[in-house]
């Protein structure tokens, strides 16, 4: 079937399988390999990406179903040559080691900051709930992400 | 100003957070166009002999190219142990299960698929007559050998560390109190983010090349090459970006070899990436410990007397977790002067996943052992759990010490890492605040847990003797290439390294590209894994990048008709100058125009090193539901200098965090068939943000002098620390309740349970 929607601000068009799920769709259509597969019990996080600017586990949707919509993957988060300031923030606070939760986990906390843009540490925390990292300790994850909120100091 | 010790932001940030990582899966090298998918069978029970393996409904299924069975691959050589001569040798697996299985997750079979998304439904299709044996999933079952697993063997001990014959019945004499106790150190998943995978193409010269996430590419083609039958320079393993790996990715895996063998079956590149359901039932899982502790000694809180007895559970296959009770034996009285002490351990089969190494590997187990045993013994004689570490801690020294289980602590002040963390902690008012909590009889109880720690990192395990090499060069431009044989896997090698060879060469940290991880460039290489990297590789980079700087002064000597010993090299500028000419100069760059201008150097440590630290842990403990909560973790973790503290607290943290989860939540389960309970995320409580405080870190730098950058190995401080000190501050919140122990994980159900015996106890000796 045909799907059709934006992905990083790109329109495509592309025919798949009924059943391809949003994230094979994004890492082998479209070559977007940064949201990486951690489970299979949508537990993790690692798939998230950001769907009408809402944050999604894409291991979570049918490709078919994001026709008409518009997705961002951590690649189309960051303006030419530029990070975003949630992904500046997780480097200065050094919210990542390996980097498998770290697509996953910069969208989940550019959605949070979208609806909570002043959150607090417990907050971060809950919003960040069905995100898993095994490196951090989430320690500095969020901290950059209240760093990316304004309320932080960039180092300790 | 010198760049060490300094937070230097990671040069590899910027590409995991745009594009990501390039793991395993994500490889799309053209050598591996047209690879095939392979799919594991596993066995869906713990122990029986295989008879019939019908391969023939899953040939026929759409996409489906080829499938093998155990059969297919019995020319292969049976995999031994690892340490053949230590561990019982009988106890050998093959690439896929032949005559029997021993694990649930134990593969069977292999189905091999054009298309990645055929090979689920073509695994059902194999059909396996199974014949049920008894599995073995208890400590004791396995001792009793009613039921053994390697028929050969004639048992299912693995390894014997001592006996209980040797124990010496006069250990406790002259002691005033005496407390004994058994607990468990429970079997946990390392759980990686990013799970096992491999990628795998033979070239036309017969040669194998295969991509897998791993921790040490040298010693993973070591190990294919064994599996495979082929001689290591037949092999060519590459390191793609690994998504954490925690122990558990040391080595190759029976079904890396498989993929490759697969490859040259077919005579296509082969790919396999494991789901979480497999990585959970058949990656090596971590600790699997029982322990019978004694400790005995004077009503003011002399410890004279400790005796720990180990129980390993090895699982299915001895892997290195067999051999995990020679190092919590070697750790076992920790940082402690204690006189009289003694440690044995026994490693058993189980019909349950093979253990490995996670995060800490034998050495969380001993502190766990020796903190827990502390408290008892502090409960009994009514003392603060402080007072009697301090009171009995080895006094501070700087000459080696050695101890009665032969481990050589190269340095350290222990007494002094337990005030700092006191006093970080406001240890007083905490137990001012419990007090009065205690006092108003409120449902939410406070509690503190202490743990001091020694642990060993460095030292001559997996990763071999302790020395590491490193090459690094310098380009005409400018740039800079180092090669190391250390293996990051989120550490921050990349940053790290080119920060010390900055510092000698002047040439600024972004101009450096350090690699890894291919056995062709690389072929020599310890990687990375028992808090070993920055003191070997780390120092292996320093030593070559100071033999460079001597390199290249005899060719700027010649380049500017000067003598050798009038040149001083400048890193401000990187340039050598003619002292007192300072117009006369050359840089270092220019030097490598003619000619290369690289070194190549290995560093050889004296042995391994010994960092050490206390944490401390509060935690709140809602005593009608049981359920504990962790306020606050405050830690001193002193691995000698600190290079990047950025870097360093990254890695406490991650320990601190997975040390946590072991004594709050995390554990493998199965039910008395063997069968995992815990087998996906939904089920396997792995911590995630809200479980969990922010961390408070002090810092404490004590060198060491066996490496000339001073530094010792952090990666596993905070599993070793965090573990026995959270436990006991859940512990201490009910303590004046009556409860002297809850196993791990403090599940709020074990809590309320310990809670409901303590009072009935209470009672009963009210009544008697
Ligand atoms: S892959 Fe784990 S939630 Fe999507
Ligand atoms: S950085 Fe490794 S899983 Fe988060």
């Amino acid at each position: 079937m045909q799907v059709e929607l934006t992905v990083n601000g790109e329109q495509r068009s592309d025919d798949v399988e009924p059943r391809l799920l949003l994230v094979h769709y994004l890492r082998e259509v479209c070559g977007l390999r940064a949201a990486n597969i951690g489970c299979d019990t949508t537990s993790c996080g690692a798939c998230t990406v950001l769907l009408n600017g809402e944050s999604v586990k894409s291991c979570t949707v049918l490709a078919a179903q994001a026709t008409g919509q518009d997705v961002v993957t951590a690649e189309g988060l960051a303006a030419a040559g530029e990070l975003h300031p949630v992904q500046a923030a997780f480097r200065a606070e050094h919210g990542l080691q390996c980097g498998f939760c770290t697509p996953g986990m910069v969208m989940a906390a550019v959605s949070l900051l979208r609806e909570n843009p002043s959150p607090t540490e417990e907050q971060v925390r809950e919003g960040l709930e069905g995100n898993l990292c095994r490196c951090t300790g989430y320690h500095n994850i969020i901290r950059a992400v209240l760093a990316a909120s304004g309320q932080a100091e960039v180092t300790a | 100003m010198s760049i060490l010790g300094t937070r230097v932001l990671r040069t590899e940030d910027p590409r995991f957070l745009t594009t990501g990582g390039v793991y395993t899966e994500d490889l799309t090298d053209e050598a591996l166009d047209g690879a095939c998918h392979v799919f594991f069978v596993r066995s869906p029970i713990a122990h029986a002999r295989i008879g019939r393996v019908d391969l023939s409904a899953a040939l026929a299924a759409p996409g489906v190219i080829a499938a093998f069975s155990g059969a297919d691959l019995a020319d292969l050589p049976a995999i031994e142990p690892m340490m053949a001569g230590m561990l019982n040798a009988k106890m050998t697996r093959r690439l896929l299960a032949i005559d029997k299985v021993r694990f649930v997750g134990d593969p069977v079979a292999v189905v091999v698929t054009e298309d990645p998304y055929q090979g689920e439904d073509a695994v059902e299709l194999v059909d396996v007559d199974y014949d049920p044996l008894p599995a073995v999933v208890d400590f004791d079952d396995a001792l009793s050998n009613e039921t053994i697993l390697f028929e050969d063997a004639g048992t299912n001990v693995v390894v014997e560390f001592g006996n209980a014959g040797s124990l010496k019945p006069e250990l406790f004499d002259g002691c005033e109190v005496v407390v004994s106790h058994t607990f468990g150190n429970q079997r946990v998943a390392p759980a990686p983010m990013e799970s096992r995978a491999a990628a795998a193409v033979w070239g036309e010269d017969g040669r194998l090349t295969t991509w897998i996430p791993n921790q040490g590419a040298q010693s993973a083609r070591d190990d294919l090459a064994k599996m495979l039958d082929v001689e290591a320079s037949q092999v060519r393993v590459i390191t793609p970006d690994v998504g954490g790996a925690f122990g558990a990715k040391f080595g190759a895996d029976p079904e890396h070899a498989v993929v490759a063998w697969v490859a040259r079956q077919l005579g296509r590149p082969a790919r396999w990436t494991e789901t979480r359901f497999e990585n959970l039932i058949s990656m090596t899982h971590g600790r699997g410990q029982r322990h019978t502790i004694m400790i005995g000694g004077s009503r003011d809180g002399d410890v004279l007397g400790y005796r720990l007895e180990i129980i390993q559970d090895g699982g299915a296959y001895p892997r290195i977790g067999a051999v995990l009770p020679f190092l919590t034996i070697m750790m076992a009285t920790g940082p402690y002067s204690i006189p009289n002490a003694e440690a044995i351990g026994t490693s058993v089969v189980t019909t349950t996943t093979p253990i490995g190494a996670y995060r800490g590997a034998g050495r969380p187990e001993a502190t766990a052992a020796l903190e827990r045993a502390l408290d008892l013994f502090a409960a009994e004689i009514g003392m603060d759990p402080a007072d009697v570490r301090r009171r009995n801690l080895l006094p501070p020294f700087t000459e080696p010490h050695q101890t009665a289980f032969g481990a050589l602590y190269d340095s350290g002040d222990y007494a002094a890492a337990l005030d700092k963390a006191l006093e970080a902690a406001g240890y007083a008012d905490l137990r001012a605040e419990q007090a009065s909590r205690r006092a108003s009889g409120g449902t939410v109880q406070m509690g503190i847990g202490v743990s001091c720690y020694v642990e060993i990192t460095g030292g001559g395990d997996e990763s071999g003797a302790p020395q590491e090499n490193a090459t690094v060069e310098v380009h005409p431009d400018g740039t800079a290439t180092i090669l190391t044989g250390t293996s990051p896997h989120g550490q921050g090698h990349s940053t790290a390294w080119a920060m010390i060879a900055s510092e000698e060469l002047g040439i600024p940290v972004e101009n450096f590209t350090v690699r890894w991880g291919d056995t062709d460039l690389i072929p020599v290489g310890g990687g990375t894994g028992g808090s070993r990297s920055l003191q070997q590789g780390g120092a292996a980079v320093q030593q070559a990048s100071k033999e460079l700087i001597e390199l290249a002064r005899e060719r700027a000597a010649a380049a500017l008709e000067a003598s050798a010993a009038d040149l001083q090299f400048d890193p401000g500028r990187s340039a050598f100058a003619v002292a007192g000419d300072p117009d006369a100069s050359v840089r270092l760059a220019d030097l490598a125009k003619d000619e290369r201008l690289f070194v190549h150097s290995i560093f050889t440590a004296p042995g391994a090193t010994f960092p050490f630290g206390t944490h401390v842990a509060v935690a709140e403990v809602d005593t009608e539901t049981g359920k504990a909560v962790l306020r606050r973790v405050i830690t001193v973790d002193d691995a000698g200098l600190v290079l990047n503290p950025l870097l360093a607290e990254g890695q406490r943290h991650g320990g601190i965090a997975q040390g946590a989860a072991q004594a709050l939540l995390e554990e493998v389960v199965y039910d008395a068939d063997g069968n995992p309970l815990t087998a996906s995320f939904a089920d396997y409580p792995i911590v995630s943000a809200t479980e969990l405080p922010s961390f408070e870190l002090a810092s404490m730098e004590t060198p060491t002098s066996y490496n000339p950058l001073g530094v010792k190995g952090i990666g596993e401080a905070g599993t070793i620390g965090a573990t026995p000190a959270v436990q006991s501050a859940i512990i201490d919140a009910v303590a004046h309740l009556g409860v002297r122990h809850v196993e791990m994980p403090t599940t709020p159900m074990r809590v309320w349970r310990a809670l409901v015996e303590a009072s009935a106890q209470g009672t009963d000796s009210e009544s008697a």
